[in-house]
């Protein structure tokens, strides 16, 4: 099965070597994983915050892009930014089938998210968040997002 | 430079919408008029020997003025068509023809364009296209490379098939089928695949996809692609008909559907209108068809009347649902005979059926009334919505009739002696009859928008005879199946007379709005 395999050196690999902010939180199968992540760079919005991400693999990964999104919990908030609804969606084209390659990891959806954070200044939600907190109960890989904005 | 852009590259095929003929032969790639040997030709005078063969346009030697040239395809066509240009282009580009067919694709077969555009900025439409620098062809084929890692499967060895294409990103081949399969069967892209490597826009050719795939994959990746090619194509249209396989190919530009009403017929039978899609709306042009529909669409106006399948017997008061397609009605409880439409009595319709096509406009003196006039615009639009909605509805009853009338022809057949062809002339009654309801029904939609005037009058004059001679032959073929024997040559005249007020209809109404002297009471924008 590919999805194991793969995941497995993936985690080999993690466990050798894990970039700066980046932490394994639980890899007990290959259907879900947990992982943190933090900012470094000291941006006033997530300075001493740890942001705990969801993994979904589906049996297609990484043919398929992993479903990502942020889990709130006591500790773990979800990160203020315009392309992160506060229900833990994440609105980024690397997870969308367009914009996928077999060829990222976990490791390097995570830094991507990283860096995401660390360029924004905006301390706001995407427009109409409440209204799509609300109302959505799709999936994140059955929502279609436009991605328009390539700042940030 | 912008290829993407439809404006762009349609921007040479801009059609002289003055010249009467011109626009039916310009910007062909292929030769697929059907009509060059065809005259053009007013047929208000023809011969009455019209009936038999009407329905086979094989053999129908003329075109009529609402008639358009257009051509089936079968996939297999279609193919073809796209094999012939992606070759014509290899052969002027000196690419080979995987790339060509890329780089068809990009620029939308927009042959001249591409070919321009090659020629001006090779590296950039290269480029933008996904096919990079291209070095040299060489057949796709797995390569072991030492110390390989596969970054999809993070497999390692030196024994592992690999496969890259010209950008030069190798992963091992059980992970590139594996992309390519799921990009094909489960997202249902062909055209636009690219290279598995992360930020690469290296577009997967036909050549290295063949390599890759099973068979049954590619089936589905040339499917895809020929839906592409169909869709990017002005002149081309699938047959909207459920599990038809088939295209047409007609020269009808989107901007000329004001003048032009293009109805084309699947090599399925079914017929329908080349510019929306939609089933045959002759003599509306789509834009009124659009309109029509969506006030259709609306219930404040037309709930009661959607509503009303049934109607009171004008003398006794009984509830009667119409079941058959006639509008000659005989209540079964007091043996009166009305018209459906206007519920006078029948005989009276021999001579002045007028009173059930026609809405007379009231007088001015009344529009003042602001109420009134509202009334007023609403009774108009009931009256042709009526009409409308009656015929849809009579032709969906001739339907069911006609299948019962299979049944009629066998028995006719073994109890009269008479041969299977011989009692062919029912269903080609009962053709004529969908055909002709088809028509009126959409000829009350266009009525409605139209001013009156005296070519109004001369349509409502048409419509009315076809009208009458519709009601005539529908009402023949309700006749019990002993009685049809004995009829078979006034059905036959009735059928022929049917189909000879349609195309007279039809051609008068085609070629008023090709020369566009119709004039409405809205605007004609989409």
């Amino acid at each position: 099965m590919l999805v194991a395999k793969r995941l497995q050196k993936e985690l080999v690999k993690l466990n050798e070597h894990t970039p700066p902010g980046i932490t394994i939180v639980s890899t007990e199968n290959f259907q879900e994983w947990l992982m943190d992540i933090e900012v470094l760079d000291g941006n006033p919005l997530y300075q001493g915050e740890k942001y705990r991400l969801k993994f979904v693999f589906s049996g297609s990964y990484p043919i398929e892009p992993p479903e990502v999104t942020f889990v709130k919990d006591a500790t773990h908030p979800i990160p203020m930014h315009p392309h992160i609804y506060s229900n833990g969606i994440i609105c980024l084209d690397l997870l969308d089938r367009q914009g996928w390659s077999p060829v990222h990891n976990v490791e390097s959806v995570c830094m991507s998210l990283q860096s995401m954070l660390t360029g924004n200044t905006k301390n706001e939600r995407p427009p109409g968040d409440d209204d799509f907190v609300r109302r959505n109960t799709q999936r994140p890989r059955d929502i279609s997002f436009l991605f328009h904005d390539n700042s940030v | 430079m912008n290829m993407d852009s439809d404006e762009e590259f349609n921007s040479n095929s801009n059609v002289d919408m003055s010249s009467d003929e011109g626009f039916l032969d310009q910007d062909m790639e292929s030769d697929v008029s059907l009509g060059d040997d065809y005259e053009l030709e007013a047929s208000d005078d023809e011969e009455p020997d019209i009936g038999f063969d009407t329905q086979d346009k094989d053999v129908k030697p003329r075109k009529e003025a609402y008639q358009v040239d257009f051509q089936v395809l079968s996939p297999a066509d279609i193919q073809a068509s796209q094999d012939e240009q992606i070759d014509e282009v290899s052969a002027i580009l000196g690419q080979p023809p995987q790339n060509s067919a890329i780089l068809l694709r990009y620029a939308r077969w927009n042959k001249e364009r591409l070919i321009e555009a090659y020629m001006d900025k090779q590296d950039e439409v290269l480029e933008a296209a996904g096919l990079g620098s291209v070095a040299t062809e060489q057949p796709p084929r797995f390569e072991r490379v030492p110390n390989f890692m596969c970054d999809i499967c993070c497999e390692e060895g030196d024994q592992l098939d690999t496969f890259a294409m010209k950008c030069g990103h190798r992963f091992c081949a059980d992970c590139y089928t594996h992309y390519l399969v799921s990009k094909i069967t489960d997202e249902g892209e062909a055209a636009r695949i690219k290279c598995p490597g992360d930020g690469c826009n290296r577009i997967v050719d036909s050549k290295s996809l063949d390599f890759l795939v099973p068979p049954a994959v590619k089936g589905r990746y040339r499917e895809l692609l020929t839906r592409t090619y169909v869709d990017d194509k002005e002149n081309l249209r699938w047959c909207p008909a459920p599990n038809c396989e088939f295209a047409v190919d007609c020269p009808v530009k989107r901007k000329e559907l004001f003048r032009i009403v293009p109805t084309v017929m699947c090599e399925c039978k079914h017929t329908f209108c080349f510019g929306c899609s939609l089933a045959d709306h002759l003599p509306a042009p789509c834009v009124l068809v659009k309109k029509w529909l969506k006030k259709c669409e609306d219930d404040s106006e037309t709930a009661n009347w959607i509503s009303a399948n049934t109607k009171e017997c004008p003398r006794c008061h009984s509830t009667i649902e119409k079941n058959g397609g006639c509008n000659h009605m005989t209540c079964r409880k007091c043996r009166h005979e009305f018209c459906w439409m206007c519920m006078g009595v029948w005989a009276e319709h021999g001579t002045s059926w007028y009173n059930c096509n026609r809405f007379e406009e009231r007088s001015g003196a009344e529009a003042r009334d602001a109420q009134a006039r509202s009334r007023q615009s609403l009774e108009r639009y009931l009256h042709y919505y009526n009409r409308y909605a009656n015929h849809e509805q009579s032709a969906k009853l001739d339907k069911d009739i006609y299948i019962k009338t299979e049944r009629k022809m066998t028995q006719l057949q073994s109890a009269s002696g008479m041969s299977w062809i011989e009692v062919q002339f029912l269903e080609q009654a009962s053709q004529a009859l969908q055909q002709c309801r088809q028509t009126l029904k959409w000829t009350y939609a266009f009525a409605y928008y139209l001013k009156r005037n005296n070519l109004t009058e001369i349509f409502e004059d048409n419509q009315k005879d076809l009208e009458l001679s519709v009601e005539n032959l529908s009402e023949m073929f309700e006749k019990p199946t002993d009685q049809l024997q004995g009829k078979k040559v006034e059905i036959m005249d009735r059928t022929s007379y049917c189909n000879k007020r349609r195309i007279i209809l039809l051609n008068d109404t085609a070629e008023n709005l090709k020369k566009g002297v119709w004039e409405f009471n809205v605007e004609m924008t989409g």
